[in-house]
């Protein structure tokens, strides 16, 4: 199996973990990322708030480099998902618009088929789409027993559904409780798994964004979950990053949930070492996880 | 077909706690969750209360959370949700105190909406006929004008949740139905209201309320409009504007997001205040080794996002009438 690879700028810069783990993993699973080091951020929806042209050139730009290598697109960000699906679907709606992107694509000799289009899917996608879960099951060397694991989506990988194709997909919303529940670990559900973080308006109204993610951990806290699970790394920000003084918007005290990225909790049932996995680089530290592993 | 109702009741009279009560009735295939809730009230407990009128996804009356889910109960088929004897968990309508059982009280509801303003002000004497305005003008507000204000986008919208003071989706959806009507005179006074405090820029983008809604009212995608417009125009002294234009900025000087300048942009350049509140987590960040890089990582192509960019992102918008953002 083989991937045009989109980390996504957070794997690059906030999150390096996600992207260590990810790249590690990725070959013990038997599949191939042929990363596009010179692609552009996706804009995260908010480029798009000041031009939906530049946002849609923008990914236009990475879709024809991955056309160029003939490969699907994945990528290891419910944002980046969202936003790199709606721009296809804008463009292939727009065909004078992808005209348009083209001409000024073609300046670096790129071109992207908006028709044709390509498919773009998040790590989490590919994993039980084209990987498929009993073939993840056969891989696992350390299964994830007496781990309580809840699944956190991000919104953009749930919504809106149209576009994200749940017509085809109608379980995309529940891939994560698959996933945990693959590796073995007990799965744990919460009302806010599929709300939204707040990182978008963490520098606009800290308060708001800290509720909500104290919300949710709260929650997930209260259900006893040992740890979250995330496949985007926006959520794992305000989650993880944030969690310290989202603590004081939380209805349980002493909060402590670990937010593990996806692929290190792939990793940790193939056998890969905490350390390589970089579960040590968290805000919130991840002895929970640790600790329910090894009793 | 045998129809399962778990239905969340609430008397404030009876000072008793909201609880749920089960029910099951035998309906046609072709029934909807509301025939089913009358089917309840008429033959089996006359003690349910509930909201509808039009019976056909008209009057807004009936939203309600079905399966977790703001809805409206006459346009939801018990088929779509439930097979034979699966129950159908039945609440009132979120974000919204409750009168009584499904009856949510809306009140709150109508004083965000007629905080907007939600009346034309045109400028000037009126035309001795009638205005006359561009076709196009008047297709490109269809979608906020098929509003039926039912309240399911507020009922499930996550800012909300968090703050009751937000204006919330419903109501900022028909403020851009008045700034993008080329009739109305006020956008600049609006859009400067609207950018205040619990306004366009406290919606957290999650849309939930272009989910959710009946009738694809897009709220999220209005407000998306609402604030691409009050950029154009210059509203720029809040920190909802400056992280859009930091983050244009920062993508266009290296091809990629740059989270360590983004803060610091979005706080304003020289409000130190403002960065130090971001800023309690970033020793946390750099001890677990999660801090940005301090030289921002350039991309090789960063010419060819900066020809974009040229391209496409220095195009005048035009009035805010004719701005087109947040479409899918
Ligand atoms: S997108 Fe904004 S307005 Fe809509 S539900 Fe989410 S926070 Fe509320
Ligand atoms: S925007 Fe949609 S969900 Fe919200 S009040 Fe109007 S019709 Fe109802
Ligand atoms: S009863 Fe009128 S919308 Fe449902």
């Amino acid at each position: 199996m083989r991937y045009a690879f989109w980390p996504g700028c957070v794997s690059k810069g906030a999150a390096p973990e996600l992207y260590t783990s990810m790249v590690r993993v990725a070959p013990e699973l038997g599949i191939e990322l042929v990363e596009l080091y010179d692609g552009n951020c996706t804009g995260a929806g908010v480029i798009s708030e000041h031009s939906m042209e530049t946002a849609d050139a923008l990914n236009a730009r990475n879709f024809a480099m991955a056309q160029r290598l003939d490969l699907p697109l994945m990528n290891i960000c419910s944002t980046c998902q969202g936003v790199q699906s709606m721009a296809q679907n804008r463009m292939r709606k727009n065909s004078k618009l992808a005209e348009e992107i083209n001409l000024t694509l073609a300046e670096e000799g790129l071109h992207y088929d908006a028709e044709a289009g390509l498919d773009v899917k998040n790590f989490l996608w590919v994993l039980v789409e084209d990987y498929g879960l009993d073939r993840l099951k056969s891989m696992i060397k350390k299964p994830l027993t007496g781990l309580k694991a809840g699944p956190f989506y991000g919104c953009y990988i749930l919504r809106p559904e149209p576009i994200l194709g749940f017509d085809e997909h109608p379980d995309r919303d529940k891939y994560l409780e698959f996933v945990i529940e693959a590796l073995g670990a007990t799965l744990i559900t919460y009302e806010g798994q599929d709300k939204c973080c707040g990182f978008p308006i963490l520098t606009i109204n800290k308060q708001n964004s800290l509720t909500m993610a104290a919300n949710h951990l709260s929650e997930a806290q209260q259900e006893g979950a040992d740890c979250l699970v995330t496949p985007c790394p926006l959520c794992h920000l305000n989650l993880d990053a944030q969690q310290p003084d989202a603590a004081k918007y939380a209805s349980v005290n002493g909060l402590e949930v670990p937010i593990l990225h996806l692929p290190q909790l792939i990793g940790l049932a193939l056998g890969i070492s905490p350390e390589e996995l970089r579960v040590n680089r968290h805000v919130v530290s991840s002895r929970k996880v640790l600790a329910a592993l090894s009793s | 077909m045998q129809v399962k109702l778990k239905v969340k009741r609430f008397d404030p009279e009876s000072g008793e706690e909201p609880y749920y009560q089960q029910y099951s009735v035998e309906m046609p295939e072709t029934a909807t969750v509301l025939d089913a809730l009358i089917e309840v009230r008429e033959y089996h407990d006359g003690s349910l209360s509930l909201r509808c009128s039009c019976r056909s996804a008209i009057c807004g009356s009936c939203a309600m959370r079905i399966n977790g889910r703001a809805r409206l109960a006459c346009k939801t088929s018990v088929r779509s949700l439930a097979e034979e004897g699966e129950e159908i968990l039945v609440e009132p309508a979120g974000n919204m105190p409750t009168i009584k059982d499904l009856v949510a009280d809306m009140a709150p509801f109508w004083d965000k909406v007629r905080a907007v303003k939600p009346w034309l002000q045109p400028s000037g004497p009126p035309p001795e006929r009638e205005y006359v305005v561009p076709n196009e003008a008047m297709q490109a507000l269809g979608e906020v004008m098929n509003c039926i204000m039912c309240g399911a986008c507020v009922s499930d919208c996550t800012s909300l949740e968090v703050d009751k003071t937000f204006l919330g989706p419903a109501a900022l959806a028909k403020a851009w139905r008045f700034v993008g009507d080329p009739r109305d005179a006020q956008d600049l006074s609006r859009l400067r209201e609207y950018s205040e405090p619990s306004g366009i820029w406290d919606c957290t983008r999650c849309n939930i309320c272009v989910q959710v809604c009946p009738k694809d009212v897009k709220p999220m995608d209005q407000i998306l409009k609402l604030r691409a417009a009050a950029v154009h125009e210059g509203i720029r002294n809040n920190n909802g504007s400056r992280h859009t234009l930091a983050f244009v900025e920062l993508v266009n000087a290296n091809g990629r997001l740059d989270e360590f300048r983004l803060p610091i942009f979005t706080e304003g350049k020289f409000n130190i205040i403002g960065q130090l509140s971001y800023l309690p987590s970033a020793p946390r960040m750099i001890r677990s080794g999660k801090m940005p890089p301090v030289f921002p990582h350039k991309i090789s192509g960063v010419k060819h996002v900066k020809r974009i960019f040229k391209q496409f992102g220095e195009r005048e918008p035009g009035p805010a009438k004719l701005v087109s953002a947040g479409g899918h």
